[in-house]
């Protein structure tokens, strides 16, 4: 029985490694200037913690194969030196390890949220709602007309609020359902909910951050690649959150520039 | 404390006559621990039954389940589940879980019955308080059942019920009405319910132990139940304030989570001025040491179940594998933030929830590194509930290395929210310490019942639930990896369509281990009435309970006053089998051979 | 044949001539609903979220709380009789309310208190549809696609707005009346309320952004008369 599980144990710690390490399910591209960051982290957490995963089933399946019932005809012996050696060498190696990766890790989380603001960036307001995100540019004029709640109507497709008969600033903002970006571009995003707790993550430019209601949170990148790619909602927000999401679409400058003329136009 | 104290209670209480008061309204720690133990036998059932109907309804979403279209037609029309129905079956089965689950039965229903036996006492120090922490454990769980048949169904906002979504009553969506309030009054029970359990588990270890049951010689199951119970103490003490306050924010018209200016149902909601992270913190301060709550006292049952099994004690004694749970205890407190990470806090806090959320793995990988460790050497018995024990140890590496990814903050910012944390929490709540729940069934049932389970039964269902949990929660460490979110009721993405055919997978394998546990419910209760009669010492084991009848009298030892002159894991390898020294017993411990 | 046959054949033609002229015919009122101002200009609809119903519009589908057609004509205007004429009971039948391309079709739809409303989903993606209303009890019900067609009936007379909580900008009105007397305007503007006994009636128009109207008007036995309505267009 011992080595039946054994085998098992072995097997399937094969199997689990030979999945993660051949990337048979894996993240996709990174289209970010400072995904690489996360992807070296998340490459060096796969190595340290792969081999102590590797480590503790074979050592596990090894001693259950070798240690098995021996109807009391094997002599009992303990591992050299007890729990001293075990405790050691956990505080010292796993020590060394977690110190390691937090360090660099800190260089990674720093890159998406304590590198500064490019002051040219390209500023686009996000409102998450139940159940869509609507983006929101702040026109010709640069800039963002204010928000008023009590006048949402959604029926009318002001998502916002905006209130274009007596607020000037508010007439030329554009509200788009896909994210338009440039590409090799400084782009700020500030994200606020319409009603309860939202999360913009897209999986390619490496970034998840939450909406929280009451709070404007901002955040920034750059994106690398021009292309179509899903912002999707992974914060629980009510029964439409399954199908909540909207396109980002990295664009040409020159293509950037005529979507903003074709907006305005209308 | 190293004097035992003097024997408490010498005059058990008048063994009660009637029905009521033996079997339904009782004060003895043996029937409350059973009560817990059916309790969550049944919770576990239910919950299952409500994982089944979510995995079918992830693997083919459009297929129509006439029984849920019957028991539910709101729900699901024409047997075909809505969204948020599926959110509400997420919500309980996540509640009933992890609550009247997995903290009831290790701790509340295990720790009840043995631990006053273990330290050798006739009972539990407060019996009636004991009796009453049941019983609103039971009404919370009616609570939480309740919620199924009012007519908005249950919450929709998941066992970790984050406001606004929660607070602001039914604008929020179908499933936010009465349920909610349901829910919050279930989880107020169960927390008061727990926290008068706590007392009585301190009470009882401190001040009741028989002669000679020094600390040093406690066996590690009452550490942990004791451990658990000290940070249960500290962790349900913030829950409850966390639940009432967003009851009152329901009910009262408050906004201690609700910020002004919010529209949902085509209305601005008539609050200003709340949080939400605010709940937040407040339920992760309880919500990481509950996961704690949880798997400590599987620690204590692994700890204790291990080295009957393998007929040699622990490297490192009692002490060692204590004082890691003390230091997993104690961190436990501190790290509740990396469940936040990417929530809105500041970023300078996500970095230092990262430091001793990394650290933690220390006394955890010492404690895996002293169970494994300990193996080598030993002679090792494939009963059941070794094998059990032997499936945790794999099954719990298997989680803690995926805590490693999330634990960072940088990687978390990809991981967080997709399956690789379902996958994560099944590991180590949801098999690891059902694995541990499952070795001390099979370990105690003998003590409990006076009958054997039958092995070949347990056999199967050790090695087709230990291959099928792989198969369930494995491929969702994958799916996390390509971004796969959780908490979708289906797959209608771009990028999540190819990944359906791996929740089919998920969902066949989930559907065959469930019904494999169905071998257990029937060998446990074949075995009930119908199992070989047991021994009172089938095991071979030292500790105090097996010292007694199986099933133990009304007063735990029939009137004998034990004197305790060892410590629990006194399994001698002088070459020969059986050769081992009870706790009580007056003779000296043999030899050891590379002690 | 005898001069009294003839007497008696001539009396009753007379008779019964007399009498079907003395049951009045019923009347109608119709017109048209037009607007003066400038309205809001529909605005194209962004479903780029739900590819399966985006991909069901080669051109976008447009904002529909202001809906004109030529000669500035008002569509979407519920026309009813509010007072004159008995409340009947709900004349049997369903009225039907779809969701296709992510559309409530019709926009508005117009139903008698009592009278049953049936519900369906063309699309494949689950809508959610919220009934907030405020007299009547309000409901919120989900609809995956495949699930089957359920029908809901209104006990009071109100103008309920409905959203599908799945899809933003979905949204319709129920127009549920106690009177049987209702058209809602068409295209063109156009309306007709047949089947009217002589009398004076108030006759109103309600416009989901434009507000509500009413005149009076007697109309006599088998007469039909013009009634318009023209609402003040505001942009915003």
């Amino acid at each position: 029985m011992g080595k039946i599980f054994a085998l098992v144990v072995v097997a399937v710690a094969i199997a689990t490694a030979y999945f993660v390490v051949a990337h048979v399910y894996w993240m996709p591209e990174d289209i970010s200037v400072h995904g690489h960051l996360i992807d070296e982290q998340i490459t060096e957490t796969t190595a340290g913690a792969g081999i102590l995963f590797l480590l503790g089933q074979f050592v596990l399946a090894a001693f259950v194969f070798l240690y098995g019932d021996s109807k009391g005809t094997r002599k009992l012996k303990s591992w050299p030196g007890g729990a001293k050696p075990l405790i050691w060498a956990s505080i010292v190696l796993i020590g060394i390890e977690v110190l390691t990766l937090s360090f660099i890790g800190s260089k990674a989380w720093g890159a998406v949220y304590f590198s500064p603001v490019d002051p040219n960036s390209l500023h686009v307001d996000v409102q998450a709602e139940q159940f869509a995100f609507y983006f929101r540019y702040a026109g010709p004029d640069g800039q963002f007309g204010g928000i008023h709640p009590e006048l949402i109507n959604e029926g009318s497709q002001n998502y916002f609020g905006l209130d274009p008969a007596n607020d000037v600033a508010a007439r030329d903002d554009i509200v788009v359902g896909t994210l338009t970006i440039p590409v090799n571009k400084p782009i700020l995003l500030t994200l606020h909910s319409k009603d309860v707790g939202h999360s913009f993550f897209v999986r390619e430019l490496r970034i998840q951050q939450d909406f929280v209601p009451g709070i404007t949170i901002p955040i920034h990148f750059i994106a690398t690649k021009t292309g179509k790619y899903e912002i999707v909602c992974t914060q629980l927000c009510g029964l439409g959150h399954y199908n909540m999401k909207a396109y980002l679409e990295v664009v040409t400058q020159d293509g950037f520039d005529q979507f903003l003329k074709a907006q305005s136009a209308q | 404390m190293e004097q035992a104290p003097a024997q408490a209670l010498r005059h058990h209480p008048a063994p009660p006559q009637n029905f009521i008061r033996k079997y339904i309204f009782s004060i003895d720690h043996k029937v409350i621990g059973k009560q817990y133990l059916g309790l969550a036998l049944l919770s576990a059932f239910v919950g299952m039954v409500l994982s089944w109907a979510m995995r079918i309804h992830l693997g083919w979403p459009d297929a129509s389940i006439p029984l849920l279209g019957r028991l539910s037609p709101n729900g699901a029309p024409g047997g075909v589940m809505t969204p948020e129905y599926y959110l509400s079956l997420m919500t309980m089965h996540g509640t009933i879980m992890a609550f009247f689950v997995l903290t009831a039965a290790p701790l509340s229903g295990f720790g009840n019955y043995f631990l006053p036996i273990q330290v050798g006492a006739e009972d539990m120090a407060f019996p009636r308080i004991n009796m009453s922490s049941f019983w609103i454990t039971f009404i919370g769980f009616i609570l939480a059942a309740l919620t199924f048949v009012i007519p908005d169904g249950p919450p929709i906002s998941g066992w970790t019920a984050y406001p606004p979504l929660s607070a602001v009553g039914p604008d929020a969506g179908p499933g936010q009405g009465w349920g909610q309030n349901l829910w919050g009054l279930s989880i107020a029970c169960f927390t008061v319910a727990s926290l008068l359990g706590s007392l009585n588990f301190l009470a009882t270890t401190l001040d009741m132990r028989t002669k000679g049951m020094t600390l040093s010689r406690l066996p590690i199951s009452v550490w942990g139940w004791f451990i658990t119970a000290a940070l249960g103490l500290l962790a349900f003490a913030v829950l409850l304030p966390c639940a009432l306050l967003l009851i009152l924010d329901r009910l009262a018209g408050t906004s201690f989570y609700i910020p002004g200016g919010l529209v949902l149902a085509d209305r601005v909601q008539p609050h200003n001025g709340g949080s939400p992270l605010l709940f937040q913190h407040l339920f992760w301060f309880f919500g990481h040491p509950e996961v704690y709550l949880i798997i400590l006292p599987a620690f204590g049952i692994i700890g204790h179940v291990l080295p009957t099994f393998i007929r040699k004690p622990l490297l490192g004694g009692w002490k060692v594998l204590t004082a890691c749970m003390m230091l997993i205890a104690l961190l436990s407190l501190v790290v509740w933030g990396h469940h936040m990470f990417v929530s809105g806090m500041s970023p300078y806090s996500a970095m230092l929830f990262s430091v001793p959320t990394m650290f933690i793995t220390i006394p955890s990988i010492i404690a895996m590194l002293i169970w494994i460790f300990s193996l080598y050497g030993a002679d090792i018995r494939f009963s059941t509930p070794a094998l059990f024990a032997l499936g945790f140890l794999s099954l719990f590496i298997s989680g803690g290395i995926g805590g490693f990814f999330l634990a960072q903050p940088s990687t978390d910012s990809y991981l967080h929210a997709t399956y690789f944390v379902v996958g994560h929490f099944h590991f180590t709540m949801g098999i690891s310490a059902v694995f541990a729940i499952f070795a001390g069934f099979y370990y105690w049932f003998p003590k409990m019942t006076g009958r054997m389970m039958d092995e070949t039964l347990g056999k199967i269902h050790f090695w087709a639930s230990f291959i099928g949990m792989y198969g369930i929660f494995m491929p969702m460490h994958f799916l996390g990896f390509a971004g796969h979110v959780r908490r979708y009721s289906a797959l209608v993405d771009d990028y999540l369509v190819p990944l359906l055919g791996t929740q089919r997978f998920i969902s066949i394998a989930a559907l065959v281990v469930g019904a494999v546990q169905m071998l257990f419910f029937f060998n446990f209760i074949w075995s009930y009435f119908k199992g070989k009669k047991a021994a009172e010492n089938p095991w071979e084991a030292t500790t105090l309970e097996w010292e007694t009848t199986s099933p133990p009298p009304i007063d735990n030892f029939g009137g004998r006053r034990l004197t305790v002159y060892h410590g629990p894991m006194e399994y001698n390898v002088a070459g020969s089998r059986g050769d081992y020294v009870m706790q009580a017993s007056p003779e000296p411990a043999a030899a050891r051979a590379g002690d | 044949m005898s001069i009294h046959r003839i007497a008696l054949a001539v009396l009753v033609i007379i008779s019964i001539t007399s009498f079907t002229a003395a049951t009045p015919g019923p009347g109608t009122i119709q017109g048209k609903v037009t607007y003066t101002g400038t309205p809001a200009k529909p605005k194209p609809i962004d479903m780029s979220k739900e590819p399966s119903c985006a991909k069901m519009h080669t051109t976008p589908a447009t904002t529909a709380n202001a809906v004109t057609g030529p000669g500035n004509s008002l569509e979407n205007v519920v026309v009813y009789i509010s007072a004159g004429a008995t409340d009947n009971p709900a004349a049997g039948g369903t009225v039907s309310f779809d969701q296709k391309g992510c559309e409530y079709q019709p926009h508005v739809a117009a139903l008698q208190v009592g009278q049953e409303l049936k519900i369906t989903n063309s699309d494949q993606t689950s809508h959610n549809i919220n009934a907030m209303a405020k007299a009547n009890a309000p409901w919120n019900k989900s609809q995956p696609p495949g699930a089957p067609p359920f029908s809901e009936k209104f006990d009071k007379a109100e103008f309920i707005p409905i959203k599908c909580n799945v899809h933003p900008w979905m949204h319709a009105y129920f127009a549920v009346l106690s009177t049987s007397h209702f058209a809602v305007s068409g295209p063109e503007g156009d309306y007709k309320l047949p089947n009217l006994a002589p009398g004076k009636y108030t006759v109103t128009a309600w416009h989901e952004s434009f507000g509500t109207q009413t005149q009076e008007i007697t109309i006599g036995a088998g007469e039909t008369k013009a009634v318009n309505f023209v609402f003040q267009a505001k942009p915003y």
